[in-house]
């Protein structure tokens, strides 16, 4: 209360050192708990039936032999799960694709669950519900889902955004748009018009611990759930909603997390194994395989996008136009919005038109995937203003500078931004050595630029001060990337102590008021905010404390560097109380010490990089391999430069994988064929070089350290800065991702057939 | 009085209008004043609506102050991975 988070400038001790994470020695030595690691005394294994058909309705389901069998303790499907969504369209998207209910919408939709006293019954019980089903024509490519003759999903779905209203449903949810100017008029003032097509294929976002809980509901309606999770109050909450629990009654603890990344974001199977629980009698443990991950989580979408960008021989771009569809899977989202809303969000653009539609597909639920839907807008806008450049005969980033944003420009979104980090990205870049460094044999150069809001939300924390001076930090956002030692630094920061008197720790739902997710790049940004409230509300506390122990006014208290200090002349001989002093005292001056704090964290300000990359060609495979990569992004401020630095390389890596090797591959049934790591290969440690990083520091005005955002705006910019890259070595633009070696040779072939 | 400009669903929801005058302090002020104008808005503001104020977007933060002079734009509530 009272807290006020502006941004002051001050000499950091703690923050901005480089202490190791608190959580490193259990995870390097394999102590740490996820998600399947816990276990409770008799506890069942769950396992789900999933539908072998892309699109099919379920004309019945007979659980009856599988109930018979000895040693299951529990089958359900959709009717143990009644709708109690009350309206609530995306909950109820939720509740479908955690059980299918009328139809299964997509290859791996669960149809029906079962709790066993071992893995081996379960999955004997699987095979012996009999589901019934009517296969329906199915549709996974997204230009072929718009059609008017695509077979359709729902018949309930008209577009909505377009007015008037369509008679007649259709897979296309949604049409947005965004935009300011006059863009025909902007093409007609310009001398050069580059007009292409991108297709991005879907990826997931590959973190290596597969979905996996431990579900416990007992008799009175109570219940508690282990899970791997981004956010366990959101578990909590939208579980509670599903199964119509009170709250309260369901607690939830997080395990470490071995990776999310947008996929963690909402339940999947939870709800599941909470039914199962309840019916049982007995906890359920429910660990997705990695092929269960592939074909029934949320994967990003695959888009189709087109652009056109104009501009005058001097260099600026007259207009730009985009249109993007992106698929939802089987339910609406916001996925194309996001796109049209970032494609051109890092430039300065007097005329400037974006429209996104969201195609409804027999794919699985689409999630956010690390700044959702921005990769491959950048990519293809990206790809074109590279393009643009060339037939300019103009330098990409001098290019860029002269059409960046600016603090004042409307953004394309339509905002006005304020002080933004565009132009000193680009401008590092230029000076970056990276550019200088001779390129060799079939290999290229390219840069990109990206964009990402970065949010902020609902955060609660805790700090507990032990009689012996040490301090729990009780924090609600889950760790993804190091937040509990960034954390730590900023309670050390704020209350003058050493890092290693801190102890950072994710608390349980039972323990810590309600906390958002960590997703939108906040939970450095929010918690470090909710924490330094918290640090300062404990040393009022202690400065009280210190008055009692002293018997002066607690107006005649300071606290300086980690001390409480009379002052005035009355106290001048006083010496300095330090907080172990204070905290020694407190069964005797008022008991316990604490700094609670709730907040909500906004302001988080927009976030730009710049990424360039040198890639290799093999002319004769097609092969690439990526030589040299470095990231420049704007951190406000790096509390922890080692994890900022992860963040920029892990979302630099991650863009490798989508833009180079990874794609979902259907089937003419609409199958996935490639669930695995084998087939859906990912980057691994020989495949990347060492990627470089440069930390901006431009403070964000709305913390109070001037900390922005990190762990997003890192994947946006890779898709283009490596397609254009591959497409500078190979002398050929590259429009379809990823740039597997098939297409690069199809494209060079094609180039050498004119 | 501030000016308040709506992204494009809104506007369809506001008869056509791009930009509204509108006497609010802060953003709770201006929901309900929206929402009592443009009955259509109650499902947009229960759907979640962010408030850009001067290129910083607010999501929660329902008391914070709408500066006269400042550049108010409404955007759906996003949300990020």
């Amino acid at each position: 209360m009272g807290f006020d988070p502006s941004f002051s400038s001050r000499q950091f001790k703690s923050v901005g050192t480089r202490p190791l994470r608190p959580d490193g020695i259990d995870k390097v030595t394999g102590r740490a708990r996820y998600g399947a690691d816990f276990n409770m005394p008799g506890q069942l294994v769950g396992r789900v039936l999933r539908s072998p058909h892309a699109h099919a309705r379920i004309k019945s389901i007979d659980t009856s032999k599988a109930e018979a069998l000895k040693g299951v303790k529990a089958v359900i499907t959709a009717a143990d799960l009644p709708d109690m969504t009350a309206g609530d369209a995306a909950l109820h998207s939720i509740l479908e694709n955690c059980m299918a209910r009328t139809k299964a919408f997509y290859d791996g939709h669960a149809v029906a669950a079962v709790a066993a006293v071992d893995a081996r019954t379960a999955r004997e019980a699987l095979k012996l519900i009999e589901v019934d089903y009517e296969v329906l024509p199915h549709v996974t490519d997204v230009d072929e889902a718009m059609k008017p003759d695509a077979p359709l999903l729902h018949e309930n779905v008209f577009t909505e955004g377009v007015d008037p209203r369509p008679s007649k449903p259709s897979n296309v949810a949604k049409r947005s748009q965004y935009g300011h100017g006059d863009v025909q008029a902007g093409f007609r003032e310009a001398d050069i018009v580059i007009e292409r097509s991108y297709k991005t294929e879907q990826t997931h976002q590959g973190y290596i611990e597969p979905h996996a809980c431990v579900a416990s509901v007992n008799a009175d309606g109570t219940g508690d759930l282990w899970v791997c999770t981004q956010g366990h109050f959101v578990y909590r909450d939208q579980c509670a909603r599903l199964l119509g629990m009170d709250i309260s009654k369901l607690r939830v603890t997080s395990s470490e997390i071995g990776g999310g990344f947008g996929g963690k974001t909402h339940v999947w199977a939870e709800p599941v194994a909470l039914a199962l629980s309840r019916k049982a009698g007995r906890p359920v443990k429910l660990v997705m395989s990695r092929e269960e991950v592939f074909r029934a989580s949320g994967p990003t979408s695959a888009t189709s996008i087109d652009v056109k960008i104009g501009a005058r021989k001097d260099g600026t771009i007259t207009a730009a136009s985009a249109t993007l569809r992106y698929t939802c899977g089987p339910w609406y989202g916001m996925w194309a919005e996001l796109g049209a809303m970032t494609a051109f969000a890092c430039y300065g653009l007097a005329s400037v038109q974006t429209v996104g539609y969201e195609v409804l597909v027999n794919r699985p639920k689409t999630a956010a995937y690390r700044a959702p839907s921005a990769p491959m807008a950048a990519f293809a806008v990206e790809s074109a203003v590279d393009e643009l450049a060339g037939k300019l005969g103009m330098d990409p980033v001098e290019f860029r500078i002269r059409n960046a944003a600016r603090e004042g420009t409307r953004s394309s979104y339509g905002p006005v931004y304020g002080p933004i980090g565009i132009g000193p990205t680009l401008e590092a870049v230029r000076e970056h050595p990276h550019m200088q460094v001779p390129l060799g044999k079939n290999q290229g150069r390219g840069m990109a630029c990206g964009f990402w809001f970065n949010f902020g939300g609902q955060t609660c924390t805790d700090i507990n001060i032990g009689v012996d001076g040490t301090v729990t930090l009780a924090v609600g956002t889950i760790d993804v990337g190091g937040s509990r030692a960034s954390l730590s630094l900023v309670v050390a920061e704020e209350l003058g102590i050493p890092y290693s008197q801190v102890k950072a720790v994710v608390a349980d739902t039972g323990t810590l008021g309600y906390n958002d997710m960590t997703d939108g790049s906040r939970g450095t940004f929010s918690s470090s905010m909710a924490a330094i409230s918290a640090a300062r509300n404990a040393i009022e506390i202690m400065r009280h404390r210190a008055a009692a122990m002293w018997d002066i006014p607690a107006d005649d208290v300071v606290w300086e560097d980690g001390q409480a200090r009379a002052k005035g002349e009355n106290h001048g001989n006083l010496p300095a109380l330090s907080l172990k002093e204070i905290a020694a005292a407190a069964p005797n001056t008022g008991g316990p010490i604490a700094g609670h704090s709730e907040l909500v964290a906004d302001g988080a300000g927009v976030s730009f990089a710049t990424h360039i990359c040198d890639v290799e060609v093999d002319p004769e495979t097609g092969s690439t391999r990526v030589v040299r990569y470095t990231v420049v992004q704007d951190a406000g401020k790096a509390v922890h430069p080692t994890y900022v630095e992860g963040q920029y390389q892990g979302g630099a890596a991650q863009g490798i994988g989508w833009a180079l090797n990874e794609e979902y591959i259907y089937g003419k049934d609409g199958r996935l064929q490639n669930p695995g790591f084998l087939d859906y290969r990912i980057p691994v440690c020989s495949d990347l070089p060492m990627i470089g990083t440069q930390i901006l520091e431009i403070p964000n005005p709305n913390h109070p350290y001037g900390v922005r955002g990190v762990g997003e705006t890192s994947i946006v910019p890779p898709l283009a800065a490596i397609a254009n890259a591959v497409s500078n070595a190979a002398g050929v633009r590259m429009t379809h991702i990823p740039m597997s070696p098939p297409r690069i040779l199809a494209a060079l072939e094609a180039e050498q057939a004119g | 009085m501030v000016a308040v400009t709506l992204w494009g669903q809104l506007r369809t929801a506001a008869g056509g209008d791009e930009k509204l005058e509108v006497e609010a302090k802060d953003i709770r002020e201006l929901f309900r004043k929206l929402a009592e104008r443009y009955p259509g808005f109650e499902p947009f503001i229960a759907r979640g609506i962010a408030v850009s104020i001067d290129g910083v977007i607010y999501r929660d933060t329902w008391s914070k102050e709408l500066p006269q002079g400042s550049e108010i734009f409404l955007l759906p509530r996003l949300s990020g991975g």
